[in-house]
């Protein structure tokens, strides 16, 4: 499979560090390294959905043009949102001779884009390319025992066009973390919206869909939520302190992380490495750390 | 509310449809995207009323928060059985106003520690949904 051109996007650099060296390593343990995108751009976080707005495909195509310029025909992201955004660009400007040709018009100093990058995201790749068997192989930690809720949201499965998964009843994620021994458990909240952006200027109303969200995955006996989204891990992360305090039973137990740390801690990620809510969930798996 | 004064209310339906690329009158009123619908409760019309008052042209529409409650989550989309794009129609509405440079978010409402805090993947989703 050789290495993989990777997005990163803003968040992954800031606060969703964690999410990216996670990820870094598990790579390189599966032995196809991400390369990061030289000089990528913003990808414009939300898909614009109107019929006239071109101007707003053009964050992501600058960034296909980058790839197209790197000899890479396919970008990996990691962040839900990016992966949505830019593959929606990536779908509607490669079948859109008429709009590729206005904006390659516009963009003067890139060269033109040929309309030939697709995006993945790194789900998909662990499961197409990489596949649950290799996974389970070079797993060197055990998370046996361990019940996670395996949180989609809305951009990794809607629409269908760019879903990397059943819509309404997506596996992949659960698959991966079932590939290292733990034990998914079944929620009904798991593609449903964490309230995203709403956080900055209406926090009740993310709050109240994150709060669901968890509520949903303790009653089904998780020690964990587990996320591929750096605004879903912000959300679910203030619902955890939000619900707390008010006093809900289990909440205060429960850890959110990305998947990409669970998997690390798997492939035998040093335990200096693994954040505290990381630590705190392999002590919850029998038997604890056999080691090899 | 003042803001309102400066968008243009006359053939909602068509401006709504032109922006969306949807056709509001293939809806049948069934009412799945009301029902699965996460914000609905918030909202003071449901989205499958917002559809109606496009069908029916009912410019006070525009008054409704329902198109900054909602958040693009695509539960509708997904699963409406005659294809219609709510969420597309919802964009044109909240664009109807943004295009008249009536804002509905601004860095201004968000103290510096606020800034701080909140993941750039928010603030940029934020104002690219709610500004101009």
């Amino acid at each position: 499979m050789g290495t993989l051109t990777y997005f990163p996007g803003c968040s992954l650099k800031d606060n969703a560090k964690r999410f990216e060296d996670a990820a870094f390593f598990v790579m390189e343990q599966l032995g196809s390294p991400l390369l990061e995108l030289e000089k990528w751009t913003c990808c414009g976080t939300v898909y614009s959905l109107t019929s006239d707005d071109l101007m707003h495909q053009i964050a992501p195509v600058r960034n296909f043009v980058r790839a197209q310029q790197a000899g890479s025909d396919e970008i990996v992201a990691l962040c839900a949102m990016c992966y949505n955004t830019l593959a929606r660009t990536s779908q509607r400007i490669n079948a859109d001779e008429e709009e590729r040709t206005k904006i390659n018009a516009f963009m003067n100093k890139e060269p033109d884009y040929e309309g030939s990058v697709r995006v993945r995201h790194l789900l998909q790749v662990l499961r197409d390319n990489v596949g649950w068997a290799t996974l389970t192989d070079k797993a060197v930690r055990s998370l046996e025992g361990l019940k996670v809720a395996a949180y989609y949201g809305c951009t990794l499965v809607r629409p269908d066009e760019v879903g990397i998964d059943d819509m309404e009843h997506p596996v992949v994620m659960a698959d991966a973390l079932e590939a290292v021994g733990a034990e998914p458990v079944t929620f009904p909240f798991e593609a449903e919206c964490c309230g995203t952006y709403q956080i900055v200027d209406e926090p009740h109303l993310a709050l109240e869909q994150s709060g669901r969200i968890l509520r949903s995955a303790v009653r089904a006996g998780a020690h964990a939520i587990v996320t591929a989204c750096p605004l879903c891990q912000h959300n679910l992360e203030q619902a955890v302190g939000a619900l707390s305090e008010g006093g809900v039973e289990g909440i205060k137990n429960i850890q959110v992380v990305y998947f990409t740390e669970l998997l690390a801690a798997a492939l035998g990620a040093d335990e200096g490495n693994l954040t505290p809510a990381v630590r705190d969930l392999l002590a919850a798996c029998v038997p604890a750390e056999g080691g090899v | 509310m003042a803001r309102t004064k400066t968008i243009p209310r006359e053939n909602l339906r068509e401006r709504v449809e032109e922006l969306s690329g949807e056709n509001v009158f293939a809806c049948y009123q069934c009412g799945m995207c009301s029902s699965g619908c996460p914000y609905a409760e918030q909202m003071d019309r449901l989205p499958s009323q917002v559809i109606r008052d496009l069908q029916l042209g009912d410019a006070s529409l525009l008054d409704s928060n329902a198109m900054w409650v909602c958040a693009s989550c695509l539960a509708c989309e997904v699963r409406c059985p005659k294809g219609v794009d709510l969420a597309k129609l919802m964009e044109a509405l909240r664009q109807i106003h943004l295009r008249k440079a009536v804002d509905r978010m601004s860095l201004d409402k968000l103290s510096k520690d606020d800034i701080r805090k909140l993941p750039q993947i928010a603030l940029v989703a934020s104002l690219r949904k709610k500004s101009g």
